[in-house]
């Protein structure tokens, strides 16, 4: 089987965001980056079906920043066999990402079998691009899968909804899987893992070569600033039965006029 | 030319050995410390994925690290438990000599099965009545035509409970003094005559297993020698150059460990209105703090580098050993400290690291004896 992930870098979870000189994205030059966390169940579930089916390969897609190159190589750690990186800035947006995952994987020369991805980046939290790739590809996609089960061409896909109650869909591939937490335990890459991945084959395309320019930006990002901070809590005193009465008007009229929530 | 970045692939490494401890490690340190019960399954984990026996070479199986590889992952999986991190260690400590003074055929017997499942070493050279003064060793191994016999007692032998492999220092005679101390592997842990001890019971590091060891009248195979009978002490300053560096790094391991619970704390705990950390008694103990941490670190990478470039580094070594477990000390201590009341508390997890942190001042040459190995570097030369 030709087993295709894509995967994210993401700002490590405790990395303090603030936005860039201009306003125009986040300030990326000291973050320190990671595998999104919901691709790491993409591709532990991909190593997986590689494992249970003989002569496969897993080939891993990532689409951004070149300085560091840590998911990919982590992912090649893991066991995927090799893996593509489109050189973009990390301000593309779903569509454009989307677009040149397809172009990266129409450049492996490898028709997928079966596409995983993490239900979303935990950064800009857009939940877009898997459902495109598919689109742009003519696959069927199914996401926030948390139980996966694959027999000849039939996937049985468990996905989470609302309440925690589950949904059951069958598939046949090729066919494109977004995962949720729960669905596996990711893998350490083992230090054997890391060494043999500096061997495995990582392929660098340009935008241009996967067919993407900015001709093909929907959304562009402007005006980022940090929330307003959160001004000091008021408190009353309201132990004296004489003042009560006034302290309750007070209270309504500040959470009516000031806070204007009632 | 000086630089202080690690390799991608050595941060990746790094990386790797951090989560594994943060993963693995962290969230059971306190049930191993309370139950003192070897933790068996922790280990194996980290030996399938390759951070134990680090020190063997490509050849033989092993990941073939350079010394700061492999003090780069001590210092992770000591962040993660000072105590699994010693069981962890003391494989190295007694897989060394042989990486050092074995020969090819000898490797390959004894160093190639720790890689293939996850067995464990002890390393023997402390007894009853020579700890610091090693030379004075009272175990002896006699010739005896096709074999030699082992007789004597070690103590403290970490990992000894459940080790497959033992290393073993002996004199085949004391009046030679140094020159008469061998070093031999007994890799037959039912040998007829080896006694392993009832487990010591210590104030830190407790789910490492240490016990004493007794040879009686042991028969182990002439092949089993390493070196020459006399080669033996050789072997062993050979084994510190390259295992100081490593018992340092677990110290700053510890100590980065003790001060990122201090500093979170400090921030989060409100006295007289304001965060602890924004009084200057806790900033300057914080701050003493990070400059220890890093002054500990950058002697312990500048004494594995050495050695990997082939450099004397018995001098750098006995820095990074002293000054790390020193600093190591001072910060669990301070981290106890900040955190006042509760940081005396089994609730919290700094009295632990203070109790664990004091062995490093202890084990593989005391603070003292490494301030005497220093100044012998210095007036010797």
């Amino acid at each position: 089987m030709n087993i295709f992930v894509c995967i994210k870098q993401v700002p490590d979870t405790e990395t303090k965001v603030i936005p860039n000189g201009d306003a125009t994205f986040i300030e990326t030059s000291s973050i320190k980056w990671i595998m999104n966390p919901y691709d790491e169940f993409a591709v532990e579930q991909a190593l997986l079906l590689k494992a249970a089916n003989a002569g496969s390969t897993v080939t891993v897609v990532r689409v951004g920043g070149v300085k560091d190159t840590e998911a990919l190589r982590t992912a090649m750690a893991m066991g995927a066999d090799e893996s593509f990186l489109v050189e973009a800035d990390d301000n593309l947006d779903s569509y454009m990402t989307a677009k040149a995952i397809k172009g990266a994987i129409a450049k492996s020369e490898k028709t997928p079998d079966i596409i995983f991805t993490g239900k979303q980046a935990i950064d800009d939290d857009c939940l877009q691009v898997p459902q495109l790739v598919a689109q742009m590809m003519e696959l069927p996609s199914v996401s926030v899968i948390v139980g996966f089960e694959h027999s000849g061409d039939k996937l049985t896909l468990k996905r989470e909804i609302e309440g925690g109650a589950i949904e059951v869909y069958e598939a046949t591939t090729p066919c494109l899987v977004a995962c949720n937490k729960g669905l596996n335990t990711p893998r350490y890459a083992s230090l054997p893992g890391i060494m043999k991945a500096k061997r495995k084959p990582l392929t660098q395309l340009s935008l241009a070569d996967v067919g993407v320019s900015e001709e093909d930006r929907r959304v562009s990002y402007s005006d980022f600033s940090l929330p307003p901070e959160k001004p000091p809590g008021k408190k009353f005193e309201a132990m004296d039965e004489a003042v009560q009465k006034d302290i309750v008007k007070e209270v309504v009229g500040l959470l009516r006029n000031e806070a204007k929530v009632i | 030319m000086l630089n202080f970045e690690l390799s991608s692939e050595q941060k990746e490494i790094k990386e790797m050995a951090m989560k594994f401890a943060r993963n693995e490690m962290i969230p059971n340190a306190s049930k191993f410390d309370e139950s003192a019960e070897f933790p068996m399954e922790i280990l194996t984990k980290a030996w399938e994925l390759g951070l134990v026996n680090t020190c063997i070479p490509a050849e033989y199986g092993g990941t073939g690290f350079s010394t700061v590889e492999s003090i780069t992952i001590t210092e992770c999986l000591s962040y993660g438990c000072m105590g699994m991190n010693t069981a962890i260690m003391a494989n190295d400590l007694a897989l060394l000599p042989i990486v050092i003074g074995a020969n090819d055929e000898q490797k390959k017997r004894f160093l190639t099965p720790f890689t293939e499942s996850y067995k464990i070493a002890a390393f023997c050279l402390t007894e009853p009545g020579n700890g610091s003064d090693a030379g004075g060793i009272k175990t002896t191994i006699k010739d005896a035509g096709d074999h030699y016999v082992v007789n004597g007692q070690k103590m403290w032998i970490t990992n000894a409970g459940f080790a497959d492999l033992f290393v073993v220092y002996g004199t085949f005679d004391s009046e030679q003094k140094h020159k008469g101390i061998s070093c031999i592997v007994i890799d037959d842990k039912n040998v007829e005559g080896l006694e392993i001890g009832a487990p010591e019971k210590k104030m830190g590091h407790k789910c490492s297993d240490t016990r004493a060891v007794t040879f009686n009248n042991v028969k182990v195979p002439k092949e089993n020698l390493l070196g020459k009978l006399g080669d033996g002490w050789k072997i062993a300053m050979k084994t510190l150059d390259h295992s100081r560096p490593m018992v340092a790094a677990s110290a700053v391991g510890g100590a980065q460990c003790a001060y990122d619970y201090a500093a979170k704390y400090a921030s989060e705990r409100i006295q007289f209105g304001k965060p602890i950390a924004s009084h200057q008694a806790i900033q300057f103990m914080v701050a003493d703090m990070a400059m220890k941490i890093e002054a500990s670190r950058l002697l312990v990478y500048k004494a594995s580098w050495l050695l990997d470039n082939n450099q004397p580094n018995t001098k750098l070594a006995s820095f990074a050993k002293a000054y790390a477990a020193d600093a190591c000390m001072e910060i669990a201590t301070n981290a106890v400290q900040i955190y006042g009341g509760y940081g005396y508390s089994k609730e919290y997890p700094v009295e632990k690291l203070m109790r664990d942190a004091k062995l490093i001042q202890i084990y593989e040459g005391t603070s003292q004896i490494q301030r005497l190995v220093i100044a012998k570097e210095i007036f010797s030369r």
